[in-house]
This record gives structure tokens, sequence and C-alpha cells, in this order.
């Protein structure tokens, strides 16, 4: 896999797929210690992203493979800038904030329940989750709906996967996700921005679609807590905000959930939030976008594709007025 | 000393060391920019550097709008007279912020493309009140000069100069929508609150109005009052 790393760039993220785990795992203790040292000496304004490095400093490899079919042509974005420009509101609502905040977040032990419209409501702990299907690695555009975009190697197994072991009724229709809204791990949560915790959603249909990644991790390691771990979706035809992070509830419902940013403003959020170009959010257009680390200072915008480029996806709105359902 | 001796020692200053003051504040007001052009240099404007700059020179002109808007009532309050000579200084510097703030969106945003930007005034809010506030800045900063006080007379000058009570709620209007998408209001609740506060100090000062009104027909009467009154009015 190719990573474009830029030369002052002092961390090799892909260094797991090259160098043996020992080499690698005592250089990410040393790049550990120089955050340590950094952010102990107040010089944490001067490094920045020091938090950043501490935090892939601790991350475990994952063992995953390239599933070709599944990997878009486009230069997938530094680590640095997908570890480090997020919008993960419960952990601040700057986009540097995440990297720096979300070392609190406690990922193991982690269960995920699985409740609604099932034969049998059940529970699996992180374990089980990983090894319920072979991890693959794909390499997914991500639209944001706020005009940006990235590409990101993520590492996981499509959702139809688990929906297939959580054997749902014929009741149900839709998909629930509910993410973790603790107060203690997540400093953002005092802030009434959103009502928490943050859930999202999806059509049966679209949740078992094949795209529709259930995640554990990216560029080679298991999520970085600041990108959702320790378990997350990834739904690559819809705005980013559709990716629910930090799973620990996941519903199968008759009716079509409330979703978090759908219930703050919902002519501006819709619940099906598909990229597309051609629906303009009410304050901005969403015809163009630009690419993170990669378009230069001075590029032109690229043109947002129709479902982010996944024209697969298509076929599940026939008939339907996107613009409407937008 | 005391602190209101101190207080009033300041009132008096000479005009060399206004002078002086205002070349600090000159050096000062360019900091921000300084410290962008540095960041691009080492590569510190994070993921998305327009992002950063947009926010950041639109961030800068609300606080120098601000500052512009504040410098009468502080006058008031202190009765340092020599405030006033700072504040066209600070509303130029506060036009070249937005100015800046509207050239990155017409350059890295828009490319230089009037029609697609023209939509976007029209279509969005937010982008109409902001560029509105922008328009009606442009006027004042042409009739900064001494000249076109002078060009313009006293009075007249000053009514288009108070454009300033327009302008800058129009600046928080437009900080407010902007912020309002993702629900982030605390920082746009504390700026309508300083420059309703700066605004309502004006209504209040019923009778320092009065004592200017006085004034104005004093100065009026005399010979080439333009100039005196950039330094002296409201």
């Amino acid at each position: 896999m190719l990573i474009k790393i830029r030369p002052d760039q002092i961390d090799i993220p892909l260094a797991s797929e090259i160098t043996p785990q020992e080499v690698f795992a005592s250089r990410r203790a040393f790049i550990a210690k120089m955050a340590a040292g950094a952010i102990a000496g107040g010089g944490m304004g001067l490094i920045g992203s020091g938090n950043a490095f501490a935090q892939s400093a601790t991350a475990r490899k994952l063992a995953a493979k390239l599933n070709s079919s599944y990997a878009v042509m486009d230069k997938p974005t530094a680590y640095q800038d997908a570890t480090t420009y997020n919008n993960y509101y419960e952990f601040g609502t700057d986009k540097s904030d995440p990297a720096k905040t979300a070392g609190t977040l406690k990922t193991n032990p982690w269960t995920v329940s699985i409740e609604g419209e099932v034969k049998k409501p059940f529970t699996l702990d992180l374990d089980a989750l990983t090894k319920l299907a072979p991890l693959e690695e794909r390499i997914y555009r991500l639209r944001c709906v706020e005009g940006w975009s990235m590409v990101i190697p993520w590492i996981g197994y499509s959702l139809s996967a688990l929906i297939k072991k959580a054997d749902p009724t014929g009741n149900a229709k839709y998909i629930e996700f509910v993410t973790l809204a603790d107060k203690k791990q997540m400093p953002g949560l005092s802030d009434p921005i959103l009502q928490w915790p943050y859930t999202e959603g999806l059509r049966m249909d679209e949740a078992n679609h094949p795209l529709t990644l259930l995640t554990l991790g990216m560029y080679g390691e298991v999520l970085p807590n600041q990108n959702g771990a320790p378990v997350r979706v990834v739904v690559p035809w819809k705005y980013g905000f559709k990716s629910a992070k930090s799973i620990v509830k996941i519903r199968f419902l008759k009716e079509q959930p409330k979703t978090a940013w759908n219930m703050y403003a919902a002519r501006e959020y819709g619940f099906y939030s598909n990229v597309n170009p051609e629906v303009d959010h009410p304050r901005w257009s969403q015809a163009t976008e630009r690419r993170i680390g990669e378009d230069g200072f001075f590029a032109r915008k690229r043109k947002t594709l129709m479902f982010n480029g996944y024209n697969d996806v298509a076929g599940l709105y026939t008939g339907m007025d996107l613009k409407k359902y937008f | 000393m005391s602190a209101l001796n101190r207080l009033n020692a300041l009132k008096n200053l000479s005009t060399r060391q206004v002078l002086y003051l205002r070349n600090v504040l000159f050096v000062l007001a360019l900091l921000p920019l300084a410290r962008l052009v540095l960041f691009v240099f080492l590569d510190r404007l994070g993921a998305n550097p327009i992002e950063f700059i947009t926010r950041n020179t639109g961030d800068w002109a609300l606080y120098f709008l601000t500052i512009t808007l504040a410098v009468t009532p502080l006058r008031r309050l202190t009765g340092w007279n020599w405030l006033v000579r700072l504040r066209r200084m600070l509303g130029l510097y506060a036009f070249f912020y937005v100015f800046l703030h509207f050239t990155i969106f017409f350059w890295l945003d828009h490319f230089f493309d009037f029609q697609e930007m023209w939509k976007d005034i029209v279509k969005r809010p937010f982008i109409t009140v902001g560029m509105l506030a922008f328009a009606l800045l442009i006027p004042l900063a042409i009739t900064s000069t001494n000249a076109m006080v002078r060009r313009l007379g006293g009075k007249r000058w000053q009514w288009l100069h108070r454009l300033t009570y327009v302008i800058v709620p129009l600046g928080v209007l437009h900080f407010w929508w902007v912020k309002a998408g993702k629900n982030l209001l605390a920082q746009p609740i504390l700026f309508t609150t300083i420059v309703a506060a700066l605004l309502l100090m004006r209504i209040l000062s019923q009778k320092n109005r009065q004592q200017l009104a006085q004034l104005f027909s004093r100065r009026d009467a005399g010979a080439g009052a333009g100039t005196d009154l950039v330094k002296e009015s409201k």
C-alpha cells in the first residue's frame, strides 16, 4: 500500500508492515517516550500532535488481507491527518480535540449488545467481534458533510456477517447504532450539543450492503480512540456522520430510528444523507470537496461524486426522490 | 501612587506618547497575520489549512471590529481621550482582516468564479450578511483619510461612519449562523453580549450625547473642524 508521507513527518505509521514486530514495538515506545517528554516539558504547543503519537504508540497491530475489490485507487490520506482532524464531539468540538482528549477512552473490556427485533438478544465482546468473520483491509473514500474528504484504509468485515449472526426477525426494517456516552471518559458530554448518546441508523438493506463495514482498525492497527475505537461502522457512500463510532449497542427496529444530527437539525441533516453533489446543504454547496492533505494549497476543490463514487448502491434507492429523502 | 491617580495620569498623554503607542499597536495588530504566514512555512496549519486560515482571519476580523466599537465607551469610562486617536487604525485593521477573510473565500474557495460566488451569496444567508458587512466597510475604509474627512465635512463623515453600528452586528450574525449549524453557540453568545453592551452604552449615554451636540455646534462654527472631529468626535 502506498502512503504519501511528507518529508517533515517523523512518524512512519506503516512501519508495521515492513518492520519486525519487536523493532516496531520499541520504536513505538521510543516515540511514546518522546511524546510524553514533550508533554511533561510543556512542549505540547510546539509538538502539537504529541498526543496523537502517544495514541498510536499503544496501538496494536491488526492483521488483515487487502480486499482489492473494495479498494479505491485514490491515494490514502496521511495517518497523521486522519488521526488529528476528527469530528468526534464526545471528545470536544474542535477537530484537533479528539486526538488530544480521547486518551481517556477505555476500549477494553468492551461489549456490544445486540437487541430489538432479533430471535434472541445477546452480547459480544471485542474478541468475539474480531473473530466473527475474516478481517479485510478496504480502502474507502470518506466524505464529510462539511465539504472535505479523506481516503482511509479501514480494517473490518461486512456488517452483514454480524447481522446474519444476530438473526433478526422479519419485523426488522431498520438498524440503530447506539454509541458510548460516559461522562467519565468523554469530556465533550458536558456540552449538550447533541442528544447523548449519539445514535445513527440505516435501513436494513443499506446495513446489509456488502460495502457497509463493521470496522475494528485502520492503517494496519486497531482503531485509534479518536477514530471511534474499538468498533464503529463505515458507510462510505454516506456523509461521515452516518458512520457511528465506539458502538455499544446495535438495535434492530420496525421503525426508522431517530438519529443524532437529524434530531438537532432535520432540515440540514437527513436520515439518508447519501453523498449527493446535487443536493446542497442549506449553508453550503455539496458539489465539490477538498481532499485533505492532497489537494495543494491553491488547488481547485475536486468534484464530489454521486454516492461518493460508490454507484453499486444506486439500486437501493430506485424510484426514490433523493432530493426529498436527502 | 494610588490606582486612581495612576488612571488619571493616563488621561493626558503627550502626542509623542500617543504616536509611540500607535506604532506599537500597529506592529501588534500584524502579529495574527505573521503567525499565519509562519504556520504556512512550519506546516502547522493542520490537516485543512484553508479552513484554518478562513476561520482565523474571520476571528481576527471580529476581534478588531469589536475592539474598534469599544474605543468610545472605553474613552468615556476612563477619560482617556487619546484612545480615539488609535481608532482609525483599529478600524482599518478590522477592514484588513475582513478583506483577507473575503479574499480566501473568493480565491481559494471559489477560484475567482464570480458567478459561483454570487450564487453562494444570494442563496446562503450567512454569506449574504457577511458580504453585506464587507461591502459596507468599503466606503468607511475609503473615507478614512484626513483628506476625505475634510471633503465630506465632519458631520456627514460621522453619519457615514455610524454604519459601524450596523456592520459589527452583521459580523456577529454571520459568526452566529456559521456556528449555529454545529450548535456551537458559546462564542457567538459572548460576542453578541459584548457588542450589545457596547451599543447599549452609546444609547444610554444620553447625557453625554447632549453634551456632544453642544460641542458639535461649537465646532461646526469654527473653520477646518473636520480634522479635529476625527480625533475628538463620538
